[in-house]
């Protein structure tokens, strides 16, 4: 919660600050108390924002309930320790979501509201599956969103597609 | 053939106005961060990792792209060209290359002249794929990105995590990997002090605004940009679906704040408007910032009929083409800044009295 007696730090400002940002620089945290105008001139905006994941990982392992998340052991694939990823707010590798997992799903909690993705399933390239049933199998999953998203237009080209590639019978 | 003439035409199809509401909605653009299976992220590759990456995109770019698309490495092209490419949006400031310094190793832009769609190789992500539309398209935007996306995942084992979604080297992208955005005119807002409440309004409903030039630039001619701030947890046609009703509000809006202007300001309203557009006309130099601004008014003027002319396509023209690479590729030459200003100000002069901008650089234009 934000303190409402905490004034702007913006020189000859005066408005109560709504926007708090902690900045770690060379392992140094700071903080700084600013008003929504003063915070917008600065480009810092309240969600999702780099400043904004600095922030919450500072939160995290800075002695609440998510410091078992210091010392933990570097990404075995990328060698990406969770301090250094503290500091920069980026990932080395898709091994350090694994690596990470438990402080990860705190932190996209925290952005994104959520830890569940609902958007596009991702089928790989499969050497083993023959190319028209590989097509077959993501045209059908097209269909399945454009009827979702109602984009009939767009079903019925699918669909005619879909029928094309079909075999016979 | 130079580098320019190489990418004469990239990245221009939007300035056509041709899309719905393009008076208002310069153009809508949707990215989507993909990372390939095997690699570290961008600030963790090392040149053979970043090399790779490359290879493999090198591999499969002829299949995925429409059109004839061509990959360009940012370390075979000169330093004005890929700046040009900034300035049109089709490589970020970190494929650019910081401060003079040489570009990142195999970053490189996949492109054709006239395409909606492009990829960057070995930014942040390894692939940056975008499509950029005229007018409020967020649909059709999508559905581009969405089949480039497809033809690309067909061919290229990509980073996915069942429950995480796509991987990417931020937080703040995993999940979708999507970024939708609007690039919105909104100066009735502004001259009504009304801006601070849409301002408030779009961060309560989980979107952000941003100047014209993105996260930490100045503001500048009314031109911001609203795109969606998270990533997970929404599918993509929701969050596209989301952010065009949003923007659809607040068009409604900027149309109320215009209507108070007219019946409260309309000879102040009217006075500003003909005198950027005297000032266009006349000026014998001008700053970047200071056409934008100038290039508001006249939108504005055009928008409310308030002016003949020129016609929204001169008007994205300028925007693009009076940008300082644009200038010195024009002019042949790396400019000082007072002659850039001077050049500048023939060019607009000359665009206006055509009544249609011809190219200031590398663009066929439309004479």
């Amino acid at each position: 919660m934000s303190d409402p007696d905490q004034l702007c730090d913006t020189k000859g400002c005066e408005k109560a600050a709504s926007v708090h940002v902690t900045q770690i620089l060379n392992q140094q945290a700071s903080h700084h108390h600013l008003c929504q105008s003063c915070a917008d001139a600065k480009g810092i905006s309240a969600i999702g924002s780099v400043a904004d994941v600095s922030a919450v990982l500072a939160q995290l392992g800075s002695g609440g309930p998510d410091s078992q998340d210091v010392g933990e052991d570097p990404c075995s694939f990328c060698g990406l320790t969770f301090a250094r990823f503290k500091e920069t707010g980026r990932l080395g590798c898709p091994h350090c979501y694994m690596s990470y997992e438990p402080s990860l799903r705190r932190l996209l909690e925290r952005i994104h509201g959520a830890t569940q993705h609902v958007g596009k399933v991702y089928l790989p390239p499969d050497p083993a599956a023959a190319d028209l049933d590989r097509r077959l199998v993501l045209l059908r999953s097209r269909l399945q969103r454009a009827v979702a998203a109602e984009d009939f237009e767009r079903a019925a080209a699918l669909r005619d597609q879909i029928l094309e590639l079909e075999p016979a019978g | 053939m130079s580098d320019l003439d190489r990418v004469a035409d990239f990245g221009l199809g939007w300035l056509d106005a041709a899309g719905p509401r393009a008076d208002i909605v310069l153009a809508t653009r949707v990215r989507l961060a993909r990372n390939l299976q095997g690699h570290p992220f961008g600030s963790r590759a090392r040149e053979a990792d970043r090399e790779a990456v490359f290879k493999a995109v090198e591999g499969v770019v002829e299949e995925v792209c429409p059109r004839n698309a061509v990959l360009y490495r940012m370390d075979q092209l000169g330093g004005r060209v890929r700046r040009i490419l900034l300035e049109r949006h089709l490589i970020s400031r970190e494929l650019l290359g910081k401060k003079r310094r040489e570009p990142p190793p195999a970053a490189a832009v996949a492109a054709s002249a006239g395409d909606p769609v492009s990829m960057m190789v070995n930014e942040e992500d390894h692939l940056r794929l975008q499509a950029l539309q005229s007018g409020l398209r967020f649909g059709e935007a999508w559905r581009l990105a969405d089949e480039l996306d497809e033809e690309t995942g067909q061919r290229l084992p990509l980073a996915y995590h069942p429950e995480f979604g796509y991987l990417t080297s931020c937080p703040t992208n995993t999940g979708t990997g999507l970024r939708a955005s609007a690039l919105v005119h909104l100066p009735g807002l502004v001259l009504t002090k009304e801006f601070d409440k849409v301002h408030r309004g779009i961060s309560q409903v989980g979107l952000t605004f941003r100047n014209l030039h993105g996260e930490g630039s100045r503001p500048m001619g009314n031109f911001f940009q609203v795109s969606n701030q998270t990533t997970l947890g929404k599918s993509e046609e929701d969050l596209v679906e989301h952010l065009e009703r949003v923007v659809g509000t607040v068009i409604q809006t900027e149309m109320q704040a215009r209507n108070v202007l007219m019946r409260d300001a309309a000879t102040v309203t009217e006075d500003k408007i003909w005198r950027a557009y005297g000032l266009l006309r006349h000026a014998r130099a001008l700053g970047y910032e200071e056409l934008v601004n100038l290039l508001s008014g006249v939108r504005l003027g055009l928008s409310l009929k308030l002016l003949p002319g020129p016609p929204a396509y001169t008007l994205n023209q300028l925007m693009v083409f009076s940008q300082t690479a644009h200038i010195n590729e024009a002019a042949g030459r790396a400019l000082s800044r007072p002659e850039r200003h001077a050049y500048r100000a023939d060019y607009v002069r000359a665009a206006l009295a055509d009544g249609a901008a011809t190219s200031g650089s590398g663009g066929t234009g439309r004479n």
